[in-house]
């Protein structure tokens, strides 16, 4: 942002130039700076981009060479699930990076600045999303390079949707994030989000578990997005109860989150 | 809004956290250009006063009007800007990127090369304020308050936990930034601070104003001044009958009287009497501190 007038340093900035900021402070430059902020995090990247990454190498390598029922090969299978778990692990971090921002106390200084809250939750989202698309892109240039060949609608349509469905998370990290304010939130998030992406299939198919724990699975928030992720690849279509776990994860998470948001930005 | 409406207002202004009242009753007007030391000992209300100043409480009783506006508005067109004792700064940024993300959040702002100038923290633009010492990272918030340009600047405690350089440097920071104008109120139990940097000195205790005067004010009114003069023979009970004289003491040829209108004293000493080597200290501020604030 550069000054467009130059204001008089005998008497301070004009009256005009006092305005509030647009989109409440909303941009693309903070944006970048958001980005830049979390790739040079080390741990970060460490849990976003490489480890998803080596778990395609150590546990779908091995089954090259398998097909499922249609022909498409099960490394397909097992990449499309480790994106959607790529996806969610960065944008739940994302989102709880609140938490670390609250307990350091950074959202106490923010209200001394014209900021609007909402433009502060927008930054995170779209941060999110842009580090959600990172590990999809990751996942799939390494499932590539490693000789996982599908159809191109199945690229599109499947990276689209892990991509898109991990809002969902962004959200639940959001949650979390209002929930408790603490600075070291991700280390416990990590095995919660580990279990969580067991329970959604992602590490392996249901059929595996026992009856009970795939009943109780189906209604897991990670259960729906692996779910429509790899339809595109298993091509059983749409699975309403899979859009039904979406929608009620989403709106769960979305609205649990808008209301701690708004208990943190009442002024008391 | 206008332009001729008091930097700050607070009328009646009080909270309560249970049992506590933290502030009681507290009024205050301080006019554009004035530099206030909000002076009190830990726990005195100083810090819930800053809040409600700055709206991040809410009041339970008693109204807040910043250039005869609400305090989210002064914030929200930059008029106000505040360093807070605990407000917190991202350690994974550098100082650089924190003072240009902040910028991003206002409408306008002064350059970034120049508020880094201006506080002290040019070169070291490039640390992440992770490895910045207390002293910088308090100068970095100063930094993100010269950003819009404040009309009214609000230092809460700025120098608590920093060591004597660092309390030096940012002071020095502070006066450096004599923009014509600017008003500056800030909260600290450092009398030297009050003493040193204020042109006004507002005295809280238990979430009251105990007094509210300038600098020179304040010493007087809970001490006076002593005037000390070389008098051989003096006649106490003369000098104990002026007015304003609350002790007179005499150390062999030498006579030390305690006033509270010094000029009353020595005009008396010098046309009245021999008195010769005529001196008159203020007590120092300390003392009147200690007295104003004592329970």
């Amino acid at each position: 942002m550069t000054a467009t007038t130059s204001p008089d340093t005998t008497t301070g900035t004009r009256r005009a130039d006092r305005r509030p900021p647009a989109l409440g402070g909303f941009s693309a430059a903070v944006l970048a700076i958001e980005i830049r902020r979390v790739l040079r995090n080390r741990r970060t990247l460490m849990f976003i981009l490489v480890m998803p990454a080596v778990f395609f190498l150590l546990f779908g390598l091995p089954s090259r060479g398998d097909t499922l029922d249609n022909g498409l090969p099960v490394t397909g299978w097992i990449m499309i699930s480790l994106a959607v778990y790529a996806a969610m692990v960065a944008t739940t971090s994302a989102g709880a990076a609140v938490a670390t921002e609250r307990a350091l106390g950074w959202s106490r200084q923010l209200r001394l600045t014209p900021l609007r809250p909402a433009a502060y939750v927008a930054t995170k989202v779209a941060t999110a999303m842009v580090l959600g698309l990172l590990g999809v892109l990751v996942e799939f240039g390494v499932g590539a390079a490693s000789g996982v060949r599908l159809p191109v609608h199945v690229w599109l349509e499947s990276g689209l949707t892990a991509w898109i469905g991990s809002l969902v998370f962004a959200a639940f990290g959001l949650f979390v994030g209002y929930l408790a304010p603490a600075e070291n939130v991700m280390q416990f998030m990590g095995p919660a989000l580990a279990i969580l992406a067991m329970l959604g299939g992602l590490f392996v198919p249901l059929d595996l578990l026992p009856d009970v724990m795939r009943q109780i699975a189906k209604f897991t928030p990670v259960y729906g997005v692996g779910q429509l992720a790899r339809a595109p690849l298993t091509g059983t279509g749409v699975d309403w109860a899979a859009v039904g776990n979406v929608a009620a994860w989403t709106a769960f998470f979305g609205l649990g989150a808008a209301r701690l948001f708004r208990r943190d930005t009442t002024r008391v | 809004m206008t332009d001729t409406a008091p930097a700050v207002e607070l009328a009646g202004l009080t909270k309560t956290y249970g049992p506590v009242t933290a502030v009681d009753g507290l009024s205050l007007r301080i006019t554009a250009g004035e530099v206030v030391a909000f002076l009190g000992p830990n726990g005195a209300g100083k810090t819930t006063t800053v809040d409600m100043l700055l709206g991040l409480a809410r009041p339970d009783a008693g109204t807040v009007r910043l250039f005869g506006g609400s305090p989210i508005d002064a914030v929200r067109h930059g008029r106000v800007a505040a360093v807070m004792q605990t407000g917190g700064l991202l350690k994974d940024l550098t100082v650089a990127e924190t003072v240009r993300m902040t910028a991003h959040f206002y409408g306008h702002t002064r350059p970034v090369a120049e508020v880094l100038e201006r506080a002290g923290i040019a070169e070291i633009a490039d640390r992440p304020v992770g490895k910045c010492s207390g002293g910088q990272q308090q100068r970095l918030r100063f930094a993100l308050a010269l950003l819009p340009d404040p009309d009214l600047m609000v230092l809460d405690e700025p120098t608590t936990g920093m060591d004597v350089e660092g309390r030096r440097d940012f002071w020095q920071a502070i006066r450096a930034d004599a923009r014509s104008g600017r008003t500056v109120l800030f909260a600290t139990h450092y009398l030297d601070e009050a003493d040193a940097y204020a042109d006004r000195i507002v005295l809280v205790r238990a979430g009251r104003v105990v007094a509210d005067g300038t600098t020179a004010e304040i010493k007087n009114l809970a001490a006076g001044r002593v005037v000390r003069a070389t008098l051989p023979g003096a006649d106490q009970a003369a000098l104990a009958a002026l007015p304003g004289v609350r002790s007179v003491e005499v150390r062999g040829d030498a006579i030390l009287v305690h006033s509270e209108d010094s000029d009353v004293v020595a005009r008396h000493l010098l046309t009245r009497t021999d008195a010769r080597d005529l001196e008159i200290t203020s007590r120092n501020l300390e003392d009147a501190f200690l007295a104003l604030t004592a329970a």
